[in-house]
């Protein structure tokens, strides 16, 4: 993890792991520490873990198309007011438009990952306009416990 | 991830302990399809040890609910911790699977229908 101080006094952290399910835990348990010291309430915590662990799963699956050591690099900035995850990866371009949480009432498996980021998270945002790879910003504004 | 299955008259339990994302839940549905090749009469599922579960876990739990409903069987679920519950119910699963409280509960449920 790499620490650094922006202008504004906000706190950002990096973190790289090789795109593969077992290094899943890494990520969340960095980002679950980086909730509780950003002083959020516990429910939050849960949610930004489980929009940041359903969004890296979805790099390693359909950006990547499977595990492997190439990267999934996490940018987390915290601030008084909320928490930014910005996830990037160096695989297949994505079609954003493409990217749609599917209807709850079709009772099946598979399909969730994009409905719990968009439910949980404030702010969701996703950038292809890279030479390589995509980027998915995450956000969450902090209500304090 | 730990796995341990309990028969108990009409029913295996599976007692999952461990983190179900998307390393570890294919090991679950190794396990839940284990069971269905031994002809599992009803699967309750234990979720005490788990304190996490992405979508992943929940897509194992679902096709685990309709190869037991293809079969005339249950599936209950027990023992779910606050943040397990909060992914069903975000996902509207709480009103497709039965959720009891514990054990006794939930082996009460299958006698009960």
């Amino acid at each position: 993890m790499t620490p650094g101080r922006t202008k504004d006094k906000s706190e950002i952290i990096e973190i790289q792991i090789p795109a593969k399910p077992q290094f899943l835990k890494i990520i969340r348990a960095a980002v679950g520490s980086i909730c509780e010291i950003s002083g959020g309430n516990l429910d939050d915590s849960h949610n930004v873990i489980l929009a940041v662990d359903e969004a890296c799963s979805n790099i390693i699956k359909h950006t990547y198309g499977g595990p492997t050591e190439e990267p999934i690099h996490a940018t987390i900035l915290i601030s008084p007011e909320k928490i930014e995850i910005r996830l990037r990866d160096f695989g297949e371009k994505i079609d954003i438009k493409k990217i749609k949480p599917r209807k709850l009432d079709e009772i099946r498996p598979g399909g969730l990952g994009v409905h719990f980021i968009n439910t949980v998270m404030d702010e969701v945002e996703y950038d292809n306009h890279f030479e390589q790879g995509n980027q998915v910003k995450l956000v969450k504004y902090i209500e304090k416990k | 991830m730990e796995l341990v299955v309990f028969e108990k008259q009409n029913a295996a339990i599976l007692k999952i302990v461990g983190d179900v994302d998307l390393y570890s839940s294919p090991q679950v549905r190794k396990k839940i399809l284990a069971l269905m090749k031994k002809k599992t009469e009803n699967l309750l599922v234990d979720l005490d040890g788990v304190s996490y579960m992405d979508s992943s876990g929940v897509a194992t739990l679902v096709e685990a609910l309709q190869l037991m409903k293809k079969r005339r069987g249950k599936l209950k679920l027990f023992n779910l911790r606050p943040a397990i519950r909060d992914v069903f119910e975000l996902s509207r699963l709480d009103k497709v699977f039965d959720i009891c409280e514990d054990e006794n509960q939930a082996m009460a449920a299958i006698s009960e229908g």
